[in-house]
């Protein structure tokens, strides 16, 4: 389980580069300063995607990231962005 | 005695005003010289060119864009030669002279019309690219063209690539504003990234 409580949730499960980071920007850019976006997403590639979007974004910052098991035992890459 | 303290106090003083005076100036020149460094650092900016029409290419391009846009960055898209049919929507034929037709003709209408740079096969090579990425749920061309506008992503096309393919601008992008080789080095000049691809 996350450290981090979660106060806005963004599923972009399905959706591959670039989408994931886009829709958490957009997503960001909606919120309040030390709100928690939670980003469920079911590309691999976006744990490295997110961990590069936070060094140059300048509007939230990475704050954990985890792996979970979905319904269907997929795995779901689980990123946590708090709005700066 | 209390002369020589008088004269000692005013020698004090003209030392302080001449420290006062260097200190001004260096201050002034420590501003100037700040503001000159500041200028040169690269911006947060990505300027890229696109120069190919091959979709394989355009793709690549406008992933790149949409994910810069993504990470704040001020983005710019230049569209020059094979590349204008990425942002070209419709084909014209009329007011043309014979080889801009033939031109017009023979490159793609709009960016569904692009090939491939490898495996072409006459159009079937495109079908299958973006069928397999449709089953890959990844966004087509044409999503990520109007996504990257929707990120604020400048698009500027090649005032001269235009004039010798004889493409006008009301064939392309209505948001496409039409610019020179400076505008996209004003771009691409203190830019953290430029690529040409």
């Amino acid at each position: 389980m996350a450290n981090v409580t979660a106060t806005h949730v963004l599923d972009v499960q399905g959706l591959k580069c670039p989408m994931p980071i886009v829709k958490a920007k957009k997503e960001i850019d909606t919120l309040a300063s030390g709100d928690v976006l939670k980003v469920v997403a079911t590309d691999k590639g976006s744990v490295l995607d997110f961990q590069g979007w936070a060094k140059t974004n300048k509007a939230a910052e990475l704050v954990e990231q985890e792996t979970v098991s979905g319904d269907q035992g997929q795995a779901l890459y689980v990123h946590y962005l708090r709005r700066v | 005695m209390i002369d020589e303290r008088n004269t000692d106090m005013s020698a004090l003083k003209d030392l302080l005003a001449g420290m006062d005076r260097r200190l001004s100036i260096l201050e002034e020149r420590v501003d100037t010289e700040l503001t000159e460094i500041k200028d040169q650092l690269p911006a947060n900016r990505a300027a890229i060119v696109l120069f190919s029409g091959d979709l394989d290419r355009v793709l690549a391009a406008f992933i790149i864009a949409t994910g810069a846009a993504s990470m704040g960055m001020e983005t710019s898209l230049f569209f020059t030669f094979w590349g204008l049919s990425a942002v070209r929507e419709r084909r014209e034929l009329e007011g043309k002279s014979l080889s801009e037709r033939m031109m017009a003709l023979m490159t793609p209408g709009n960016s569904l019309g692009l090939t491939p740079s490898k495996m072409a096969f006459f159009g079937a090579g495109a079908v299958m690219l973006r069928q397999m990425m449709a089953e890959k749920d990844v966004s087509s061309l044409e999503e990520l063209i109007a996504l990257a506008k929707d990120l604020g992503v400048r698009f500027t096309a090649c005032e001269m690539s235009m004039d010798v393919m004889g493409i006008k601008a009301e064939e392309l992008n209505a948001d496409c504003a039409v610019g020179g080789v400076a505008s996209f080095l004003g771009d691409a000049l203190g830019a953290k990234l430029s690529l040409f691809i």
